[in-house]
């Protein structure tokens, strides 16, 4: 198990260092020059030469580098060129909205994935299953930017239910969760029933059923306690998809989070913010990614107790 | 079997962008007295919010999915295979340094890379082709990866090299062909998250840039008339998710076909 853990956090760390670098290189891959495209045509040459020494771009490419994961390590990740902030500041004050969203995403997500994905099981190759597999096809299909108008359209103007944009209460974050988490309840919805359907065979269920337990019982207790191990690593995996995918769902509600902060400083050219945004939902990404692996190998006591032997 | 209504819908998606050039349509033209009229007997699908035919710029837009997702698929697929391919059968630090980079790449969360990319390399369809491609041939690299893993020892690609054939010739005779069915059905599993993508890309702004249409653009136009106009919305990402739908399903049944193996896997699945 340790050796395993240290396996993990070494491969963890190489790609950390990976992701980073290309998120330096980014602004550098550009074509063109990159003070000219944030300044626009009119800049004087004068501002040019400011900016550039305040980005610090007219050092060499190998000490930027290094500039830049030295600040990184003081959590610095530079200034905004226009709100005049610390772009940590900008993110920190973004980070609650995006989370919040997160969180409420992940519900919505279990509520509706898990009962769709057994209920398919159980009564698999009925017209319950085609139903419940259908939604998961339209829901694998159907990208978050059409679906969040169309959800604001029923929802909002037509029945009125939730306010259309913004973050006025806790209504407001029930139609981006659901737009968010769309795509991961059609995924998650079908490991769960095709994970149900293999412990439905079990030689422990036919046993449960025997000694004469209720069938929800055997279901909730026995068949899904089971079947749940590879449906939460599929979930663990897919939250940093979730955090990519906010940044069109924050898009379409207006939502303050970091991916709506990523949009307004690409459109208003301030790329140490959108480089900070990148880097910050990539390396949530890897670090959720190597949680879930390390609780996978913890929770299962077959990988668990398997190494101790 | 119920293969034909997606067929369908890919053929005519593919002849509308095709031939969105020669029929006589006028996407571009702004017909002021028509502002959001809804679906009527003039224009089937009704008018934009500047007056412009839905209809003709639905055609124009599929001619801008269709393109990207050809390029894109097409270039990924080249680049990745070639990659994954070369690097897994050298073996040794080749492969190494290869799996350390594909997992680099892997490591950027969904459209994420793509959307910062398209943002920097400023609008414009070639920049959504090479930020789409900068993110999608690592899945094709991996996928490659492992089928030469799995293919490399097996007794006629040794034979082939005790024969002395080149490194290139046995890739190319020995190992492609056998790679082909998995990878093609990642290529059109493929195309479907391209169209999504691409019109991702438009809607936030950084894709095809006005007048060009794109169906994810007139989506980010419509949605500030939803309450006035919500064809504007409806016509765009129904012809989306009719394609992405189609294409879907067309790789279920591709993947049920051509991949033996995956169907004995999950025998248990139907």
């Amino acid at each position: 198990m340790l050796s395993y853990l240290l396996q993990r956090l070494f491969g963890a760390c190489l790609v950390i260092f990976g992701v980073v670098s290309i998120v330096f290189l980014l602004i550098h891959l550009v074509p063109g020059d990159p003070v000219e495209i944030m300044l626009g045509e009119s800049a004087s040459g004068a501002d040019r030469t400011a900016l550039r020494t305040a980005l610090g771009l007219d050092q060499p490419l190998a000490t930027q580098y290094l500039d830049y994961l030295s600040g990184l390590l003081q959590l610095d990740l530079g200034t905004s060129i226009h709100q005049r902030q610390p772009v940590t500041d900008l993110l920190l004050e973004r980070l609650p909205a995006t989370g919040l969203l997160a969180l409420a995403t992940l519900c919505v997500t279990v509520l509706l994935a898990l009962p769709l994905g057994i209920v398919a099981a159980i009564r698999r190759n009925t017209a319950w299953d085609s139903v419940a597999m259908g939604i998961s096809l339209l829901g694998i299909s159907i990208p978050n930017f059409w679906l969040g108008p169309l959800l604001i359209l029923v929802f909002s103007l037509w029945l009125g239910w939730f306010p259309v944009s913004g973050q006025g209460g806790p209504a407001a974050v029930v139609l981006p969760a659901l737009t968010l988490g769309t795509g991961l309840i059609a995924v998650l919805s079908r490991m769960v029933r095709s994970s149900m359907l293999e412990v439905l065979h079990e030689d422990y269920l036919r046993t449960a059923r025997a000694k004469g337990m209720g069938p929800a019982r055997v279901i909730l207790h026995h068949a899904l306690r089971n079947a749940l191990l590879p449906v939460i690593t599929l979930l663990g995996l897919q939250l940093g998809a979730l955090l990519a995918g906010a940044v069109i769902t924050e898009t379409v509600f207006s939502w303050p989070g970091i991916g709506l902060l990523m949009i307004e400083s690409i459109q208003s050219r301030d790329y140490p913010v959108v480089q900070s945004c990148v880097l910050l939902i990539s390396l949530t990404y890897v670090i959720v990614n190597l949680l879930t692996d390390l609780a996978y190998a913890w929770i299962d006591p077959r990988i668990r107790l398997g190494a101790h032997a | 079997m119920r293969l034909r209504l997606p067929l369908l819908i890919l053929l005519v998606w593919a002849l509308t962008a095709l031939c969105a050039d020669l029929l006589p349509l006028s996407p571009n033209h702004i017909r002021l007295e028509h502002i959001l009229d809804p679906p009527g007997r003039a224009a089937v699908l009704g008018y934009d919010d500047l007056g412009r035919d839905i209809g003709a710029r639905l055609a124009v837009g599929a001619r801008t999915s269709f393109l990207v997702s050809l390029w894109v698929v097409g270039l990924s697929l080249l680049v990745g295979t070639l990659f994954g391919t070369a690097t897994a059968y050298r073996g040794g630090w080749w492969d190494r340094v290869a799996v350390q980079l594909v997992d680099i790449f892997l490591a950027f969360p969904g459209i994420l890379l793509a959307i910062a990319l398209a943002g920097l390399l400023g609008p414009g369809i070639d920049n959504v082709v090479i930020a789409l491609t900068t993110v999608g041939w690592v899945g094709y690299a991996r996928l490659a990866r492992a089928q030469v893993l799995s293919l490399k020892h097996r007794e006629h690609v040794q034979a082939a090299e005790a024969l002395g054939s080149s490194r290139w010739r046995i890739m190319h005779r020995h190992l492609l062909p056998l790679m082909a069915a998995p990878l093609i059905v990642e290529a059109t599993f493929g195309i479907a998250a391209v169209v999504v993508a691409e019109a991702g890309l438009s809607f936030l702004g950084l894709g095809v840039q006005p007048p060009a249409a794109s169906w994810g653009a007139m989506i980010r136009d419509g949605t500030r008339y939803l309450l006035v106009a919500p064809h504007m919305v409806l016509a765009p990402g129904m012809a989306m998710l009719a394609v992405v739908l189609a294409v879907n399903l067309l790789g279920d049944r591709l993947r049920d076909r051509l991949d033996i193996r995956l169907v004995n896997d999950t025998g248990l699945r139907e």
